[in-house]
């Protein structure tokens, strides 16, 4: 190894090159620090913040602590039916977006041929592009009264509506593409050649799909569902525009910061999405879902 | 796997009326744009161009889309220097943390965005606030690079894997300096990584609407927040019509982009 001595930058470089430690130390330092300080910082002061209270009269801050918040989260009937009401749609978007992203990744990735597959992957890839409020916003035009889906189901009325349903339905819209391309990555890596054999030693389809087409699906699907329960359980913006009077946690969550100005209680409310998605990453983390993201 | 013909024509039909549910809403605001009705009813009765000239006078809507534009690529050109760096040290070091590291950096886009947002909002109105230094553009841009480090990371990770470092390591015996290598080899190595990285930051920051509500400042309106203003106001509504269709028009030129990047590596060494 030759040790020069033209430049400062280079002798600074080369003992870098010599001392990894350092190396490490500098490429973690910003990032580091954006993410653990800022970031994690950001969300322990909402996680202690939740135990805080507000003044009723004057609207300030008490930090003292107090678990009254999550008492109120877990005994009032409303934010129970809230909370059970945000899971079971997230829970609904995802499984909507499992029935429909399977079959059509599994036509992208193993039956279309490998041009009309290229064009299948940007034609799944193009929508991710358009903005999300676009989307929402077509739906709300879809589904106005005596819009489009009215019309076509005979007049106005006629079609769902505004609510509930139009939710879950716009929400499994939205996230659909992203449920559809980890399931098509992974099984675009799966080798033909194993389904001929397993064929050749005389499997049928069901069993195929059971013994080879199934691991491989499961952590793609988990790596899409990160995205489509976490997408779902947050949104609030969705909801206004095609939920009617419907109310998730987001949308209470935003009222209590914005209206009614208690930021404690929204960070309480706040903690159990979070709850609910560390739980989640760190249940699936164990089938490698990580690393299909 | 052998699938018998019915079981083809039947995905060949799923994959059809996918493709259709994804492509109708899309169509109908393209196609709404030009609808004379104020309130679109719907089948269209007259079709007129008018309201695209109004969008293009609409200063609001103008405005709007250069905040996002500033914000994109601030939020982008940080998110390139973190994650470029973290995918470094998660790829070619072992160290104390490193899975945890590379779950937290997941955190920022898989926790629901409202809690992203209130927990960067309380924290700006209590530590940085105090410093003088408002919620503005910055704090909007702060909040976007937050989640847009995770998708530059994942790009360049999954180049690093897969380059290995057998050709720093020849550059290196051949007497480059570390700069050199850095500038000749392992540069050029993660060039479309970055850029396809760097888009997709782009793209995610120019569509965010959750966190931004919470980070932006007063009179920052970035072009979500502004449709979204506009969404419930009936006399606003063909404007808003055109913007829906000019981003859904806009969308192709990332997608093409992209595709032009991936274009030699996909046809080339995949093996």
């Amino acid at each position: 190894m030759t040790v020069t001595t033209k430049g400062g930058g280079r002798q600074a470089a080369s003992f870098l090159h010599r001392h990894p430690k350092l190396r490490l130390a500098g490429l973690l330092s910003a990032p580091v620090l954006w993410l653990v300080v800022a970031y994690l910082g950001a969300l322990a002061v909402l996680l202690i913040s939740a135990f805080w209270s507000v003044n009723t009269f004057t609207g300030d801050l008490v930090k003292v602590f107090t678990v009254e918040n999550f008492r109120t989260l877990f005994t009032e009937q409303v934010y129970r039916n809230v909370a059970l009401r945000s899971v079971g749609v997230a829970a609904a978007v995802t499984a909507i977006c499992v029935v429909l992203a399977v079959p059509m990744a599994f036509f992208m990735a193993k039956v279309a041929s490998p041009k009309y597959r290229h064009w299948l992957v940007i034609a799944i890839l193009t929508p991710l592009w358009a903005s999300y409020l676009v989307k929402a916003y077509a739906w709300r035009v879809l589904l106005a009264n005596g819009g489009p889906v009215d019309w076509l189901l005979g007049g106005p009325g006629n079609g769902p509506g505004y609510g509930l349903f139009a939710v879950i339905l716009v929400l499994s819209y939205l996230w659909l593409p992203y449920m559809i391309l980890p399931i098509y990555a992974g099984l675009e890596r799966l080798p033909d050649s194993m389904l001929e054999a397993s064929a050749d030693l005389g499997a049928r389809a069901g069993r195929t799909f059971r013994a080879i087409v199934l691991p491989i699906l499961v952590p793609s699907i988990f790596a899409g569902s990160i995205f489509t329960f976490s997408l779902s359980l947050g949104d609030f913006i969705t909801v206004q525009i095609v939920g009617g009077k419907t109310q998730l946690i987001g949308n209470v969550v935003y009222a209590n910061i914005g209206a009614a100005n208690n930021l404690p209680f929204a960070a309480a409310l706040a903690t159990v999405p979070v709850a609910i998605m560390v739980v989640y990453l760190i249940a699936v983390r164990r089938s490698g879902a990580l690393e299909e993201l | 796997m052998t699938l018998s013909p019915w079981a083809r024509w039947g995905l060949r039909a799923f994959m059809f009326l996918g493709l259709v549910f994804i492509y109708v809403p899309l169509l109908l605001v393209l196609v709404n744009s030009f609808n004379g009705d104020r309130t679109f009813a719907w089948p269209p009765h007259d079709f007129t161009t008018r309201w695209w000239s109004a969008a293009w006078n609409n200063s609001g809507a103008r405005d709007a889309l250069w905040t996002s534009i500033k914000a994109g690529l601030g939020a982008t050109a940080i998110a390139l220097i973190l994650g470029t760096m973290v995918s470094f040290a998660v790829q070619r070091f072992k160290f104390f943390g490193r899975d945890t590291l590379s779950l937290l950096i997941i955190l920022p886009i898989a926790l629901p965005g409202i809690v992203t947002g209130i927990a960067l909002d309380s924290a700006w109105r209590s530590v940085i606030e105090p410093l003088g230094l408002g919620k503005g553009l910055f704090s909007v841009i702060v909040g976007h690079a937050t989640f847009c480090v995770v998708v530059v990371y994942n790009n360049v990770l999954a180049r690093l894997r897969r380059t290995g470092t057998s050709l720093e390591d020849a550059s290196a015996d051949l007497g480059a300096s570390p700069g050199q290598t850095f500038r000749y080899v392992t540069f050029p190595l993660i060039r479309s990584a970055l850029l396809a990285g760097g888009l997709l930051a782009f793209a995610l920051s120019f569509d965010e609407i959750i966190v931004t509500t919470f980070t932006a400042g007063p009179g920052i309106t970035t072009l979500p927040i502004w449709i979204f203003n506009n969404l419930f106001r009936p006399n606003q509504a063909p404007v808003v019509n055109v913007v829906a269709a000019i981003l859904i028009v806009l969308s192709v030129i990332p997608v093409w982009f992209a595709q032009r990047l991936a274009g030699p590596e996909t046809t080339g060494s995949r093996t």
